[in-house]
């Protein structure tokens, strides 16, 4: 059965209108929505099988707290530590991996050659080696520096090879018949065409290289968010834990969202631009 | 087959150009040791079924593939001779390559596209700028030179690939089928313009196709290569006044010589 299509139906030059349900608008719906259902939910739960404070405390309890710990001190002095044990972390992970994934991606013996080392660094537990990293660097920032740089490290050799692999050939064609020299040809077309892999692995190391830094402060020293969190549980405060937790998240989603938000602005011409990589 | 002698004045002189790639299953030959001869301003195509070798033959040219034996001269300067490795830098420097896909960086606005293989030679910003306005008006792209390639369509990409294999004035135009990405119609209109750009700028031009229609429309010279093994099988002289219009497909001269190839190509 088909429906009868009218004259002035056909004619009409249809206009794709973009649905609000489209827009990111609804994202500003349906967060703050889904955000109180899940509070509600929470709630709920500690009333209706009256779960004890200590094991978790009700969501106004947490709120209270965090009001608490956002107007003392302690809470930006642990932002700073880790804000900066991450970004440090961070930036060697991204230098060194960046560079290193360019030259793999480049020499595929090499490649060959060290990708059982390179897999080996990733397999081992990292959690396990802190001790060990305590032990060589101390207690203060730069054992966690590099605990972020280690989980961070990897993920963005990897796109970074990827991305040098994912060149067109027919690019690399053309590098070679306008004679192109070797610089140019990492300038133009190296950099350039693998950036959108580069800054997938970006965006996924950031968020390792919070982590890392999170975990580093957790197994030692008395600095950061992650020693906080470890201070508020000594303390059996376990609403002031879940308060640091939601700092930390907070934290989290800020450095992915600068990471985003280069993206867009860096590689305009890729379809990726305007949707970040989901975690 | 041309005459076995120092020329003086071919654009270019391919002697005893062959390629065997190995695999694992043994050695290919994708080329047998073949001889041609190409004029100054000369439109030869070559002409085959997938397999027969004219890809590598051009791409050999390009300096993209070292052949395995004979030496190709570009005017009077060696790009291979017998045993090299690397093609020479200066013979490469008189050719342009188009490729099959045209090959534009998606991140470079249409005039840096054209004008990419001016740069890291010493061509100032406001020369390359001004080439690649001067070839964009020649190829009918001037309305598009801050354009990012993905706002165009496939026949204009091609010929933004076109002005980029112009842009540094080389004296010998090589296309890799050019135009077989395209639909029939963008087709036929990307020929004629070929005709024309051809006739106003005197390039040398080896033109790579399976069409046989677009073959003997565009070619002074049509080069007809054999499956695998490729060898050259037949050269037929195409001697259409020009310009040709695109009606010139329906004359019985054309389908003759159409009936010809196509013959040859075991079509029939």
């Amino acid at each position: 059965m088909s429906t009868p299509v009218r004259a002035s139906e056909a004619t009409r030059p249809r206009v794709p209108r973009r649905k609000w349900t489209d827009s990111s608008l609804l994202l500003w719906i349906t967060t703050p929505l889904l955000l109180l259902v899940f509070i509600a939910a929470w709630k709920a739960y500690t009333v209706l099988f009256g779960v004890g404070e200590l094991m978790l405390p009700p969501p106004e309890t947490v709120g209270a707290a965090l009001v608490e710990l956002m107007q003392g001190s302690l809470i930006y002095e642990a932002i700073k530590v880790t804000l900066y044990e991450t970004l440090v972390g961070f930036a060697l992970a991204a230098v060194i991996g960046v560079a290193l994934g360019i030259v793999l991606g480049k020499a595929r013996r090499l490649e060959r050659v060290l990708s059982p080392f390179l897999v080996a660094t990733q397999v081992v537990p990292k959690v396990a080696i802190v001790p060990l990293f305590l032990l060589w660097f101390g207690f203060g920032t730069t054992s966690k520096i590099f605990m972020a740089a280690i989980i961070a490290f990897f993920v963005m050799m990897q796109n970074t090879i990827l991305g040098i692999r994912s060149i067109e050939p027919g690019h690399r064609d053309l590098m070679r018949v306008i004679q192109a020299p070797w610089w140019k040809r990492v300038i133009s077309l190296d950099i350039p065409s693998s950036l959108p892999y580069v800054l997938t692995g970006v965006e996924l190391g950031i968020v390792f290289a919070i982590t890392g830094a999170v975990v580093g402060e957790y197994l030692g020293g008395d600095e950061g968010l992650g020693a906080l969190a470890t201070m508020m549980l000594a303390g059996l405060r376990t609403d002031m834990l879940f308060a640091v937790v939601i700092v930390m998240t907070v934290l989290g989603f800020l450095l992915y969202a600068v990471t985003a938000a280069i993206r867009r602005f860096a590689i305009p011409w890729h379809e990726s631009s305007g949707r970040p990589t989901s975690l | 087959m041309s005459a076995d002698t120092m020329t003086g004045g071919a654009a270019i002189s391919i002697k005893g150009v062959g390629k065997e790639y190995t695999t694992d299953a043994g050695p290919v030959r994708a080329l047998t040791p073949t001889d041609l001869e190409i004029k100054p301003r000369e439109f030869v195509v070559l002409l085959g079924p997938s397999g027969c070798g004219k890809t590598t033959l051009l791409r050999m040219l390009g300096g993209l593939i070292t052949p395995t034996e004979g030496t190709i001269t570009i005017g009077d300067k060696l790009l291979y001779s017998e045993g090299d490795t690397r093609p020479s830098r200066e013979a490469l420097g008189s050719l342009g390559f188009v490729f099959q896909q045209s090959t534009l960086m998606p991140w470079r606005k249409i005039w840096k596209n054209i004008a990419l293989p001016l740069e890291g030679k010493g061509v100032g910003r406001k020369e390359r700028r001004q080439r690649a306005e001067e070839l964009a008006e020649m190829m009918g792209l001037a309305g598009f030179l801050e354009h990012l390639p993905r706002a165009l369509s496939g026949g204009m990409q091609q010929r933004v690939a076109i002005a980029r294999a112009l842009v540094h004035r080389p004296s010998i135009l090589l296309m890799d089928e050019p135009f077989g990405a395209l639909d029939a119609m963008t087709r036929d209109r990307m020929n004629s313009m070929l005709q024309q750009l051809w006739m106003d700028t005197g390039k040398t031009t080896v033109l790579v196709t399976h069409s046989i229609s677009e073959a003997v429309f565009l070619a002074d010279r049509v080069v007809l290569l054999s499956q695998r093994p490729g060898r050259i099988q037949d050269v037929v002289e195409i001697d259409f006044p020009r310009p040709r219009s695109l009606d010139i497909v329906k004359t019985p001269q054309f389908g003759e010589i159409v009936q010809h190839l196509r013959k040859q190509l075991g079509e029939v």
